[in-house]
């Protein structure tokens, strides 16, 4: 009746996974208490979860990655402390918690905080950038963002029932079979895994024909805001690679629930074929996590130096670049594999080549900085930071990239050091600036800029101190992963390390701080007037927060700083004219609908619970084929409506 | 200020004019799926190329298929994409006994073809090339049946457009649907036509 699922699968086998499950289960049930305290249950559905506008998707992705950042960094910090602690003994977690910290650490922070944050700026910014109402597809939009939610909710469901994977964030076979991994921890993987690819394909999709499709008349591409031309090649990226992480992780899936042999060892299994493949998606993931996090600084930049970025064009080669050549590298994960010189010479130079446009980015961002009137708010303390830290990151890399010496370095915490490198400035600072820097114009009040600013310390301050000896260590030789070591000379670099993290823990403590007062103090910080950070491009035209339909009228563009240039030749277009009828799609259950059920059939498939994942798959079915029947999915906005949506909001008529 | 307080009418056509644009999105929206579709079987075939001498000492793909078989699967596809054509046809003619008739002669065409693959599935499991037998068998199962599953999708779909025709008509989003399975359809011949020149032609000779 419940295939594997028995008593067994509550964590009671370990004091420290108990409570870690307590505590998630605590929190669970004081948010839902919470919000059936307040009565905001029909408030929260109808305007929010069934909502197909795309800056409340957009909000919901970025609370999912921020309560998933707080997630992934309790495994961080636990994992940091075990290290610290496990010189000569066993410390405080047993190896096989250690694994599943470790993974659970990168499965979370990749697919649950990185992509729903990346995906949650793309949706509140890109249809405002380009002068749109909406994105092409409202209902699919929601229906991603539910996929998502889904998979986030298994991999946390596995803290509490059953074990999560010790595979590693990337599964790495044979081990992952069943053969050596009997459990359902990386089932819940596979699922977790599935299901918001899912997700995030019908996202890329989504974005890649908003952008071609609906941009305000005169923008052509060359008049694209930077940001919206990361946001194209990102979508580009996932609409292509995320078909290879549906194969690797299906194939997985077969091999593990029909016995087949794909990555096996032994019955002609091919283990190095699931590193080719897994990689063919993995390499342009780190493009698509860092791409749009590119964009935000180059808005950032132009915004906060009052003039137009420098080398508009280079910046938008570099991105193309940068996204083609991603789709060449991904053999450098593996170098050691031994495909003989010639396969790791191509791929050491196409890595290399990579940093050719990647440091282009980096000069213009400079040369824009240069004779600018740089205005140090909260946004351009972020790109400051990134700027400091990534290119040490980016030199690490350009050394992994020759094969010797990643043959020296591969599996050492010399290579945790780069990617974190890459990914903690690289990816999370770009959207951290995005988020301060949006935040206005999703909610109408700036967040508070003292304890934002010591936030940005902390964590540059806390990320050098954490990642720094793991250089040192990784020069000594010390491999990743490891629940703990013999080694003397490690364990003071450790301590450091431990150090950092804890600094970060206060950096992100700041930040919650920043929020409850900045939400306190919202009266004080409102934004008045639409253009808080005297802005260049379309996303300032209107008021903070815009109408529902952000344009009363589809503005015409003539510049690539479109708003810049029409502050300089003073165009005013009331944003209060009386504007034609719009239509607007309605808001749908469907995704939730679907997204729910998607949970419930990779929780039924990760217990063996065959009814219930047949069963599931027919509501699938029968929601999508009933929605895409509904040939009524829009209503009218009209004229006089549309005035008094804007009296609500407080408008007022641009000066 | 005076602005004439529109018609019905006049929304009526707001309503038309977006929802042609937004057919035109779904239709491109639908063909950047099929390539993200494309990507998926890509990879199908070269695990398929790299896995193919992986027999594990079990059966090879030398010996193991029956061409004339096959061959008998190939028209039964390439007929139902001449028949959906006509469906197309039917539409444009405005025709919906048609456009009835042809989804489904389609339908039976691809129900043929989806059980004579199932049949060939048996046919193999029992004589022990089962997909658990080597990670050759592994892969040439996971490839064919990703396709016939496919097809099976498109039955689905046909059904559902089928009886969207019966009750709403020849209506514009009826007619785009059926469109895009057209698309759809007519992606997985090619697929099949890759299938069949890179899996069954070189295991017969």
């Amino acid at each position: 009746m419940l295939g594997k699922l028995t008593m067994d699968a509550l964590p009671l086998y370990s004091p420290v996974a108990l409570s870690g499950a307590l505590m998630e289960v605590i929190v669970g049930v004081a948010v839902l208490g919470f919000i059936t305290w307040y009565g905001k249950w029909r408030y929260l559905w109808s305007e929010w979860l069934t909502s197909v506008d795309h800056k409340k998707i957009g909000i919901m992705y970025i609370v999912l990655a921020m309560v998933m950042l707080l997630r992934g960094f309790f495994d961080a910090i636990m994992m940091r402390t075990q290290q610290a602690i496990a010189y000569n003994s066993p410390g405080y977690l047993p190896s096989d918690h250690f694994n599943q910290v470790f993974t659970a650490h990168g499965t979370i922070m990749i697919f649950f905080v990185a992509m729903p944050f990346l995906t949650g700026l793309i949706n509140i910014v890109v249809p405002q950038q380009i002068g749109t109402r909406d994105v092409s597809f409202p209902f699919l939009n929601s229906l991603s963002l539910a996929l998502t939610a889904a998979g986030a909710a298994l991999v946390l469901a596995s803290l509490v029932v059953g074990k999560f994977s010790t595979a590693g964030w990337s599964a790495i076979a044979p081990y992952s079979e069943l053969k050596y991994t009997p459990g359902v921890g990386v089932d819940y993987w596979i699922w977790a895994i599935l299901i918001s690819g899912v997700g995030t394909t019908t996202t890329g999709i989504n974005f890649l024909v908003t952008i071609l499709k609906r941009r305000a008349p005169g923008m052509t591409l060359m008049r694209m805001p930077l940001f919206t031309w990361t946001a194209l090649v990102t979508s580009v990226l996932v609409v292509f690679s995320f078909p290879a992480l549906t194969v690797t992780a299906a194939l997985l899936a077969l091999d593990r629930y029909v016995g087949m042999h794909f990555f096996t060892n032994g019955h002609g299994g091919d283990m190095m074929n699931y590193a080719n493949l897994f990689w063919i998606w993995g390499h342009p993931e780190v493009y698509i996590v860092v791409l749009p996090s590119f964009g935000v600084f180059s808005e950032v930049v132009a915004t906060f130096s009052s003039k137009r970025v420098f080398g508009y064009h280079s910046l938008v080669y570099a991105t193309a670049v940068i996204g083609i050549l991603s789709f060449t590298v991904w053999l450098h994960h593996f170098f050691t594999m031994g495909e003989g010189p010639a396969v790791n010479i191509f791929f050491g130079i196409a890595t290399m080549l990579i940093g050719i446009p990647t440091g282009v980015k980096i000069y213009d961002w400079l040369m824009t900085m240069y004779r600018g009137r740089v205005r140090l708010e909260q946004p351009m303390y972020w790109t400051l930071g990134f700027m400091v830290t990534f290119v040490i990151g980016g030199m690490s890399g350009i050394l992994l990239a020759i094969a010797p010496v990643d043959y020296m370095m591969h599996n050492s915490v010399f290579l945790v050091a780069h990617f974190h490198n890459m990914l903690i400035p690289g990816a999370l600072f770009g959207y951290f600036a995005g988020y301060t820097y949006w935040f206005p114009k999703a909610f109408g009040f700036k967040l508070e800029h003292k304890w934002g600013k010591r936030a940005v310390w902390a964590w540059v301050v806390g990320f050098l101190l954490a990642f720094m000896p793991l250089y040192v260590l990784g020069f000594e030789g010390m491999p990743r992963r490891m629940a703990h070591y013999a080694t003397p000379g490690w364990q003071p670099w450790l301590i450091v390390a431990e150090v950092g993290a804890v600094v970060i823990a206060v950096g992100i403590a700041f930040q919650v701080i920043q929020l409850i007062v900045s939400i306190r103090d919202r009266e004080a910080l409102k934004v008045t007037n639409g253009d808080p950070w005297d802005g260049r491009t379309l996303e300032w035209a209107t008021a903070c927060p815009p109408a529902h339909y952000n344009f009363a009228v589809i503005p015409e563009v003539h510049d690539i700083d479109e708003l810049a240039w029409r502050k300089q030749h003073g165009v005013v277009e009331s944003t209060l004219a009386p504007a034609e009828a719009i239509v607007m799609p309605d808001n749908t259950s469907a995704g939730m609908i679907i997204g729910g059920l998607s949970f419930v059939l990779g929780f039924a498939m990760v217990w063996h619970i065959w009814w219930l994942a047949a069963l599931t798959g027919l509501g699938i079915l029968a929601a999508l084929v009933a929605r895409s029947s509904d040939d009524h999915g829009e209503h009218i906005v009209g004229a006089d409506a549309e005035r008094t949506i804007e009296g609500e909001f407080g408008m007022e008529a641009a000066e | 200020m005076a602005h004439a307080t529109a018609t019905t009418e006049q929304y009526a056509e707001l309503l038309q004019e977006e929802q042609k644009h937004q057919l035109d999105e779904r239709a491109f929206g639908f063909w950047l799926y099929l390539m993200s579709d494309a990507l998926i079987f890509s990879l199908l075939f070269a695990t398929y190329a790299v896995m193919v001498g992986r027999t594990a000492g079990g059966p090879q793909a030398h010996g193991l298929f029956d061409l004339r078989y096959t061959f008998g699967e190939t028209m039964l596809l390439l007929f139902s994409s001449t028949t959906f054509g006509l469906a197309g046809l039917s539409i444009r003619a405005k025709n919906k006994g048609a456009v009835l008739f042809w989804l489904a002669v389609t339908f039976l065409l691809g129900a043929g073809f989806v059980g004579m693959e199932i049949n060939e599935f048996h046919g193999m499991v029992v004589a022990g090339a089962a997909p658990e037998r080597s990670g050759f068998l592994s892969a040439f199962f996971t490839l064919v049946a990703t396709h016939g599953l496919h097809v099976t999708c498109g039955l689905v779909w046909i059904v559902v457009l089928g009886a969207e025709v019966l009750r709403k008509g020849l209506t514009a989003p009826v007619a785009s649907r059926i469109h895009r399975l057209g698309l759809f359809w007519h992606f997985l011949d090619i697929i099949w036509i890759a299938i069949f020149s890179v899996v069954y032609l070189p295991g017969s000779f």
